[in-house]
């Protein structure tokens, strides 16, 4: 290992070199490699604690330790910084209780949810969800806003969830945060949220066949024909298969 | 308060805030045809088929001759990853109606829609690389086209999407995807997906790259995440019997060539699971981790075109394969975050792509692969910006949307763009950000009819075999437009849930005695036949970037080495 780091600082003189320490053993690895290209660097296959690798799916939940500081840290591996004497391990996944139900049968208020997700009377607001989420939101908020019946709070305030499972690793009421936020936004966007009366009215359209026979006749066209149509609609005309284009 | 970029940066960032009144109402023209073909011939690597270090002719297979990636080439000429001679396939584990390789978006919708079409959710096995839901899907941003506007039709989508697939789509496959587009998103609504709307319900149609209507409905900037969570839910919410990290690495066939099923690799326990089913769905997505022309990629881990090499091996075509689209913004700044998605709803919502000099020099809403080889001449021509670590970029001026919309529009609207910068000390609503050309999804793929059955080179179909999403070709011919992927995947996805049942409900379970994997032993005695000799084993499934691989060296076109480093697979 020592020969290939040689090589490697004597290539790379731009790269600081710092010290994290995986699972307990050290390793060196250059300071702007995010946690997850460190472990890769130092030799780990990744297969599970790692999904997106973009902040999206929230696989690579890990928590950290650093040198002289008692704080424990949540983040994502593949959007953190790697940092000196950082003593790091992953959590594959946090073991949650995910209830089967079917939205149809299903009202939007928040005793719905607690029939559901009883566990959630007995958050004590200590926060400490908040304090793990390495998205920054405010889970227990959320969560709160549930108890006063405001489902449409705690959409907004979960939405940006990407369920790593940080918060409900942490949590002492034991709340599975990702699961019950999942069913209060489903329950808002299916029941709370207005429909979208112009989308059900051109399924019906279509459904009717009102574009039928234009669309048979535009897929048959030659292309150099198809080309003008475009430029046409593009210019923000109507859509006409007349030849003069315009209003029939 | 600090600088977030380096003083050479900031002094270029300094001469775009100096122009960013004037660009404010800046009215900018469509660039002409002749033009943006010349700067795509110039400066777009698919445009560059005779050099072998892009681009190759397939010696082997079903498409032999087609010319593809170089990248895509080595895993398809290649030997197979899995040995006929080290499985028993007398040992079936599982006998199933339905098996779907993949979770992403695709998957997602052919489960549910395979349910809906009474395959009881215990005869449906469910194949997964990583975990479910993991995929490109869930990290798309922008949004979903489709065709419920007020000036909008199914005849104004399917022209914008020929015109952005530069009129070499399959016509009635992109029908199917406008027409059932304003279904999709009823669909979506009705299983509770947030989208961003009036108050009155109407949705917020924001305008897609390349498109002639306000079509994109969004989710925020987390529109692929809310998506594929739902249908997650729902998934789970059904009781969906999933293998997790346990990838399909080779279809089975019977006698007649017919698909029987398939071989599963546990990643963990290293250990095969053998599947008979009587269909099988492949929504394995695109290839973005084979890093197509050394571009750095937006992609998920497991993108590793396996989906595709499974079916070439039993016989299906591939089309549109010399396409390959590269977002015009991959993040370029900090190191940490290269390649990763800057969404296109940025440039929606008013941010502009502007050079070295402040100057903006496009257009911002061209087609991708215009937007793309626009940047790219800028870098070539010595108007882009370079970063400490030798990597190129262009700004995106992103302070412009709240100038335009008002404070707070880009932190409500762009939550995770906002979050992505703001993680590393960048604020985008006051600086701009770095962008580059990232690899961002597989044009082409898998040939497919209407009923979404994966079909030979003459076009008829492999029995039992269906494939839906990013690891097919066709809908959008040579180029896709922002929106239209995940069209494309709940439409298809749909459609091949569908249209497998319908085809399991009438076939007969193949017979234990019947399955084989005397496919795989042909393709060998054909890639010697050719005289390929190569270390090569595919599918891959995951991309090695353990130790120095994580930092690569690596070049945009391999001859003009990037300066920077790059993680690239071995």
């Amino acid at each position: 290992m020592s020969q290939n780091q040689e090589v490697e600082k004597k290539d790379r003189p731009e790269s600081e070199m710092a010290t994290i320490y995986i699972m307990g053993k050290p390793y060196e690895v250059p300071s702007e490699l995010t946690i997850m290209q460190a472990q890769e660097y130092a030799g780990y296959r990744l297969i599970r604690g790692v999904g997106c690798r973009g902040g999206y799916c929230g696989a690579c939940t890990t928590i950290y330790r650093k040198k002289d500081d008692y704080k424990l840290y949540i983040d994502l591996a593949c959007q953190t910084k790697v940092e000196d004497g950082m003593y790091l391990v992953q959590l594959p996944f946090v073991p949650a209780r995910k209830p089967e139900w079917d939205l149809d049968e299903l009202e939007a208020t928040s005793e719905e949810v607690i029939r559901i997700f009883p566990e959630i009377t007995r958050c004590v607001s200590c926060n400490t969800c908040t304090q793990a989420c390495p998205q920054n939101l405010e889970p227990m908020r959320a969560i709160q806003a549930i108890r006063r019946g405001d489902l449409e709070k705690a959409a907004d305030l979960s939405f940006d969830c990407i369920s790593c499972g940080a918060c409900s690793a942490r949590c002492p009421a034991e709340i599975t945060h990702y699961h019950v936020f999942q069913l209060v936004r489903r329950l808002y966007g299916k029941y709370i949220q207005p429909k979208a009366e112009h989308v059900t009215q051109r399924v019906s359209e279509i459904e009717e066949g009102q574009y039928d026979d234009q669309m048979d006749e535009l897929i048959e066209l030659p292309e150099d024909r198809i080309r003008e149509l475009f430029l046409d609609v593009r210019a923000g005309n109507e859509f006409s298969l007349d030849q003069n284009g315009g209003e029939e | 308060m600090t600088d977030p970029y380096p003083e050479h940066m900031m002094e270029s960032v300094r001469r775009v805030n100096a122009t960013r009144d004037e660009r404010k109402d800046m009215e900018f023209d469509r660039i002409p045809e002749e033009e943006s073909d010349e700067l795509l011939r110039q400066w777009h690597p698919d445009y560059r088929k005779s050099d072998p270090a892009f681009f190759r002719e397939l010696a082997i297979g079903p498409a032999k001759g087609k010319v593809v990636p170089t990248e895509v080439a080595n895993v398809l000429e290649a030997y197979p990853r899995v040995d006929p001679a080290d499985v028993d396939l007398s040992e079936v584990e599982y006998s199933t109606e339905l098996l779907v390789i993949g979770t992403g978006g695709a998957g997602l919708s052919a489960i549910l829609w395979a349910n809906n079409e009474g395959i009881a959710m215990e005869d449906i096995l469910v194949s997964t690389a990583l975990r479910l839901g993991d995929s490109n899907s869930k990290m798309s941003q922008g949004g979903i086209q489709a065709c419920d506007g007020e000036d909008d039709s199914p005849m104004i989508h399917w022209l914008d999407v020929l015109s952005g697939g530069h009129w070499t789509n399959d016509r009635p496959l992109a029908r199917d995807l406008v027409e059932k587009g304003p279904l999709a998103i009823k669909w979506l609504e009705s299983l509770g997906a947030t989208f961003d709307k009036e108050q009155d319900g109407d949705m917020q149609l924001l305008m897609a790259g390349g498109a002639s209507r306000k079509r994109i409905h969004s989710c925020k900037d987390y529109t692929g995440l809310e998506l594929t969570r739902v249908l997650m839910d729902e998934a789970l919410s059904r009781d969906v019997n999933t293998l997790e990290f346990c990838p399909t690495v080779s279809l089975l066939t019977d006698g007649s060539g017919a698909v029987a099923g398939g071989l599963l690799w546990n990643m963990e326990t290293e250990e095969y699971h053998v599947v008979r089913s009587k269909a099988t769905v492949i929504a394995t997505g695109g290839f973005g981790r084979l890093h197509v022309a050394g571009f750095p990629t937006t992609n998920h881990y497991a993108a590793t075109c396996d989906g595709l090499v499974s079916a070439y091996r039993v016989g299906a075509d591939i089309i549109h394969m010399q396409s390959t689209q590269y977002h015009p913004t991959g993040a370029a700044y900090p190191e940490q975050i290269v390649g990763l998605l800057v969404t296109e709803k940025c440039r929606s919502m008013g941010a502009q792509l502007v050079n070295d000099d402040g100057e903006a020099f496009i257009y911002p809403l061209e087609p991708r692969d215009v937007e793309s080889a626009a940047e790219l001449k800028e870098i070539g021509e010595g108007r882009g910006i370079t970063t400490p670590t030798g990597q190129d970029g262009i700004w995106l001026d992103t302070p412009m949307i709240d100038e335009k919309r008002g404070e707070g529009a880009l932190e409500d609207g762009l939550a995770a763009i906002y979050r992505l910068f703001t993680r590393f000390g960048i604020d985008p609503t006051e600086y701009p950000v770095l962008v580059h050309p990232t690899l961002h999804y597989q044009n082409g793929g898998i040939a497919i009819n209407r009923e979404t059955q994966v079909v030979k080179p003459d076009g008829s179909p492999i029995e039992n075999l269906f494939a839906s999403g990013e690891t097919t070709g066709g809908v959008h011919g040579d180029n896709r437009l922002m929106g239209n992927s995940w069209l494309e995947i709940v439409v298809f996805g749909r459609k091949s849930g569908i249209s497998a049942a319908k085809h399991a409900k009438k076939a007969k379970m193949p017979k234990k005695s019947d399955l084989s994997l005397a496919h795989l032993d042909r393709y060998s005695k054909e890639l010697e036949k050719a005289g390929i000799e190569t270390e090569r084993r595919t599918p891959i499934i995951l991309p090695n970037y353990l130790g120095q691989n994580t930092m690569k060296a690596t070049g945009y076109g391999k001859e003009k080495p990037f300066k920077r480093r790059l993680d690239l697979f071995a």
